[in-house]
């Protein structure tokens, strides 16, 4: 059974129409005790499927050690959205509800390879020059 | 809560992770989040709510001069 109903669908793929550059999604799970890692897998198939521009990369936490350090992940689930490069961008958790606008979002943002941020902000953010981590803890609903 | 996902597209180092709370809650609890969104910037600052974009950044930089 679909995770994403007709209705929403075709409200997604219309969205979807915006992309411009291609978007990579790299997901990393495992099959055996991660609370909705089938789940998280299943939405992100059926939205790559939704559009071309899209790419869906899944890779397994355990096996695929190496591909997970360099990305520095240590939890899952987790979703990578990136583009040529990665930009740090990264879900853990299921990505249902306003998460999954979030993520619907940040596809969009990637793809135009356009923050969207002010120019006030960009400026702000050029002073960046030692690690800045972001932890955003968030629900689904 | 997607605008620390937009500064880590402007810097690359800046990295921006949003965990979904009631999933990871050793990480909730860890940073006592008894609200969503709470936002945790390098450990050092904490964000509560959802901000406006110059609060959020002013806020956030806040973190590197600690």
């Amino acid at each position: 059974m679909a995770l994403i109903g007709d209705k929403d669908r075709k409200a997604i793929q219309d969205r979807l129409k915006e992309l411009v550059n291609p978007v990579k999604i790299v997901y990393f799970t495992q099959e055996l005790e991660c609370q909705y890692c089938r789940e998280t897998r299943m939405i992100l198939e059926e939205l790559a499927s939704l559009s071309d521009k899209i790419s869906l990369l899944v890779y397994n936490f355990i096996t695929d050690k190496a591909v997970a350090e360099q990305y520095k992940i240590d939890k899952i689930p987790a979703t990578i959205v990136m583009g040529e490069k990665d930009y740090g961008i990264r879900y853990y958790g299921i990505p249902a509800g306003y998460e999954f606008a979030s993520l619907l979002e940040d596809i969009i943002m990637v793809s135009k390879r356009d923050s969207g941020l002010s120019e006030k902000t960009r400026e702000k953010l050029k002073t960046v020059k030692e690690s800045l981590h972001f932890q955003v803890f968030v629900t689904p609903t | 809560m997607r605008l620390a996902h937009a500064f880590a597209m402007e810097n690359e180092h800046i990295t921006s992770d949003m965990v979904e709370a009631s999933e990871f809650s050793f990480l909730a609890n860890k940073y006592q989040v008894y609200g969503v969104p709470k936002t945790v910037v390098n450990e050092k600052i904490y964000i509560e709510g959802a901000v406006p974009e110059p609060k959020f950044v002013e806020e956030a930089l806040k973190a590197l001069a600690k």
